[in-house]
């Protein structure tokens, strides 16, 4: 038996130290959280102080006007949602395709890997890039202009890996013993995809769906360089028409030094985070109460 | 009886048979062609970005571009020396880490290791709202908020200065710091713990010394993929940060990155074609081989990280 | 049984997982500088009972106990009690080896320096590794990782981690399951080397480990509730040989499991 040399007068354990130690780090951890939420808090309280004043139906049903009082923001959110629908329409079915093929086809080899890899950097490229390739491709090579099309174009390449993080995570979802029962009826594998996978993926997807669409109607670097348009007194009436968005507006007014112009703003950020909040919140019931269907 | 069976069972497989094959095969290969966009967009983003720029390297040389220290594209006589973007990109990246990394690493800590459930789903839908602000709207906040304030401290900032934009960027990938980090705390295995607790380690000391430790590869993978994102992000220093390329590590003073050139210049709707209008692309082509740096070292740490853990 | 003084006994003992009793009305006593092993079917709450000895259920949010378990003559759930201060005298090993991931010197050190060791650091980490049996393999490659050892390795270095802090118990849950033969029997033998310097209270669900290893055995079992309860405790070759309860005899033999 080797002998125990270590004796019980060499440990100084110092408890009480340690343990002020550990609060002061909670202290400081929690703090860290709370500087956080006190930031989002301060800009939100800085945004309704300064936007609520000029928040009025004149300011959703006008154009922009060079006095702060007339203005709207009427042609950057009719943009918007413009933009919002076209960008759904090509990135949501372009991105499910992406995830089904990833999730039930893609065999396990060295293209797969460097597809995951792909979509996990095109994630990562700064918006504006996507702009320059929408600005020398969809404006410049393809001959579209500065119009809808090509701003909803470059977007739905923004917002796909979006779309195809969210998709496969809820194929994933989906039990291999559905799959399998249905493979063991002699379904194909397109049949299994369509009557067992996607229907219990539905939810999933959808949500990921609005997400990838709020972030386009939050987004402004890659339109501005798309449309290069801060003001705009019509409203779009189809895909080839110039327009502009909310962000871009909101950034026009910032960029003035008036105080008015500030303040509006501030009402096109309430209205802005407005929207973006209910579209977020719609995924986010769409979420749970499929969560809860799936408890039953 | 039988042999009937038999005959139906047949009829149908044969009749069927053949329409869903060629349907299955159309709809694998309409997937594989979904899937094929995404390398056509990376390709497709390369090469608008080299061919643009090769236009504009005709007229200024590489070593020219990369090593000068004046940028004046616009003023005559022109200049075409990226440094002064290229330090005030990492100026504002720089304050906005140094304000984001320890906090959002403290936040992931406090979240992974002390938080009760409870408190956690209360305090992330915070974080993920922070994230999910348009970065316009920072912007506004950078402008007229920050800065007024911390005029008051400091009399000598300028309207448009880095500080205030790297600050207000900083608040901006707290959540990604955050949200990454605790993702790899969370995955460091429960009997790393228990085996630091059972020697008698406190909490604190599990955290710091064990979890924190275990879980280093996926946090600087973290600051690494929060880094490049401030480096990328656009409208925040377009509006707080100012238009005026200088190479200085001053923050009181107005600066001009890289994003906010090519938005100034997108403005302008500069002829197609002009070397005004390729110098956004060569910029552009720049700050994606930067963020794309350092995105993949960031997947790669990641990456191996995993399969460590596994 | 002997009445010797004791260095580890409860009395009335129950244990709740929320409203899920896991142990119910366990009253043992354990002799100190000897291998007592804990025998049962599985879910009879032998990992539970053990848990309690250092603690290790406090991490549980929904865990809570009523009766007296006490370490000498301390309350081990007295308010006065630290849970830190207690670990560090009760020692404990897992049924998987958990290494840190960091050096195999680091792992011995890192309970020396939280536990504020003033002596040779060098000195404490070989006679921890010594002890542990492991001292020969490692100590050409002490800066390499403790992720390359093999698993029966990792484990005698999570038992030379926790004699480094030199516990009085050292508290071993099925130390063995996760290892193949050959690291089962050289942490059987390491379990005699150490019995006599240290008191062990040992997990198994492995009946000859028990008889090889211990000297007293507890047999515990499930009660129609699902509960734990302990149905005795004796000398190892009584229980093994000639049992008082019918019960224990069954399971002994393998009449259930």
């Amino acid at each position: 038996m080797i002998k125990n040399i270590l004796k019980k007068e060499n440990y100084n354990q110092n408890l009480n130290s340690r343990y002020t130690k550990g609060k002061l780090y909670f202290t400081v951890f929690f703090t860290a959280l709370m500087i956080a939420i006190i930031g989002l808090a301060i800009l939100l309280f800085q945004i309704i102080s300064q936007g609520t004043e000029m928040l009025s139906w004149t300011f959703v049903s006008s154009y922009p006007s060079r006095f702060p009082e007339k203005a709207g923001i009427l042609s950057a959110l009719v943009g918007s949602i413009w933009l919002m629908g076209l960008t759904g329409i090509f990135a949501v079915p372009l991105g499910i395709g992406t995830a089904v093929y990833l999730e039930e086809y893609a065999p396990k080899n060295k293209f797969t890997q460097f597809l995951e890899i792909n979509i996990s950097n095109l994630a990562g490229v700064p918006s504006i890039v996507y702009g320059l390739l929408g600005l020398a491709v969809f404006v410049g090579a393809l001959n579209m202009g500065r119009t809808l099309i090509a701003g909803a174009l470059t977007m739905a390449l923004l917002v796909m890996p979006i779309v195809i993080l969210a998709s496969r995570e809820a194929i994933k979802q989906v039990p291999y013993s559905h799959r399998e029962a249905a493979y063991a009826l002699g379904a194909t594998r397109w049949e299994v995809v369509r009557s067992v996978v996607l229907p219990s993926a539905i939810p999933g997807i959808m949500t990921g769906a609005i997400l990838s669409m709020s972030r386009a109607v939050g987004e402004a670097a890659p339109v501005l360089a798309v449309s290069a348009l801060v003001y705009l007194t019509f409203v779009p009436t189809d895909p080839f028409d110039r327009f502009t968005v909310m962000p871009i507006q909101i950034y026009n007014w910032v960029s003035r030094p008036q105080d008015g112009f500030r303040e509006l703003a501030a009402s096109g950020i309430i209205l802005l985070l407005v929207l973006l909040l209910s579209m977020n919140s719609i995924a986010i019931y769409i979420r749970s109460k499929y969560q809860n269907k799936s408890e039953e | 009886m039988l042999n009937n069976q038999a005959e139906f069972k047949n009829k149908t497989h044969m009749g069927l048979s053949k329409r869903r094959v060629i349907t299955g095969k159309i709809a694998e290969i309409v997937f594989f062609l979904c899937a094929v966009i995404s390398i056509i967009t990376t390709v497709g983003i390369v090469v608008s970005l080299l061919s643009q720029s090769l236009y504009f390297f005709f007229e200024v040389t590489l070593w020219e571009f990369l090593t000068g220290t004046r940028w004046a594209p616009i003023l005559k006589p022109q200049s075409f020396g990226v440094l002064p973007l290229v330090t005030g990109t990492l100026l504002v990246s720089g304050i906005a880490a140094l304000f984001a990394v320890p906090i959002g690493l403290a936040t992931a800590v406090f979240l992974s290791e002390y938080a009760p459930d409870r408190v956690r789903k209360i305090a992330k839908p915070f974080l993920e709202i922070l994230a999910g602000i348009p970065t316009v709207v920072y912007g506004y906040f950078a402008l007229t908020f920050v800065t007024p304030k911390l005029q008051i401290i400091l009399p000598d900032l300028i309207i448009f200065n880095a500080l205030s934009a790297g600050l207000v960027m900083g608040l901006m990938i707290i959540p990604m710091v955050s949200s990454l980090s605790e993702d790899a705390m969370v995955s460091v295995s429960r009997s790393l713990r228990e085996g630091a607790y059972a020697l008698g380690a406190t909490r604190s000391e599990v955290a710091w010394k064990v979890v924190v430790p275990a879980a280093l590869s996926g946090i600087v993978a973290s600051f690494i993929l929060a880094i490049s994102r401030a480096i990328g992000e656009t409208m925040l220093v377009t509006i707080a940060a100012g238009a005026t390329p200088r190479m200085s590590l001053d923050p009181l003073q107005s600066i001009q990155t890289m994003t906010a050139f090519i938005v100034q210049l997108s403005l302008g709707e500069t002829p197609h074609g002009s070397i005004e209008y390729n110098t956004i692309f060569a910029v552009g082509l720049l700050l994606f081989v930067m963020t794309l740096t350092m995105n993949l070292i960031g997947h790669l740490i990641v990456r191996k990280w995993q399969q460590v853990d596994k | 049984m002997v009445t010797d003084e004791y260095i580890l006994s409860s009395d009335n003992l129950n244990v709740y997982y929320g409203n899920f009793q896991a142990l119910a009305n366990v009253s043992i006593k354990i002799k100190p500088n000897i291998v007592t092993a804990l025998i049962g079917p599985s879910g009879c709450g032998k990992s539970t009972l053990l848990r309690c000895f250092n603690r290790m259920n406090d991490l549980i949010p929904i865990f809570s106990l009523d009766g007296s378990i006490k370490y000498k003559s301390q309350e081990l759930y007295d308010d006065t009690t630290d849970a830190t201060n207690i670990r560090s005298q009760i020692g404990m090993v897992f049924q998987k080896p958990n290494p840190f991931p960091k050096s195999i010197y680091d792992n011995v050190a890192f309970g020396l320096k939280i536990n504020g060791y003033t002596g040779n650091y060098d000195e404490a980490i070989e006679n921890s590794l010594r002890r542990a049996a492991l001292w020969e393999e490692v100590k050409d490659r002490l800066n390499k990782s403790a992720i390359g050892l093999s698993g029966g390795q990792q484990q005698r270095l999570c038992i030379a981690r926790a004699l480094a802090v030199n516990p009085e118990v050292l508290l071993m849950d099925e130390p063995a399951s996760a290892l193949d033969p050959i690291g089962t029997l050289a942490i059987e033998e390491l379990i005699r080397e150490l019995a006599g310097s240290v008191t062990i209270v040992i997990v198994t669900h492995n009946m000859q480990q028990a008889a090889r290893v211990s000297d007293e055995t507890a047999f515990l079992m499930v009660n129609d509730n699902r509960a734990g309860y302990l149905v005795e405790h004796d000398y190892t070759d009584k229980i093994f040989t000639n049992p008082s309860e019918e019960r224990t005899e069954a399971y002994i033999t393998g009449r259930f499991s």
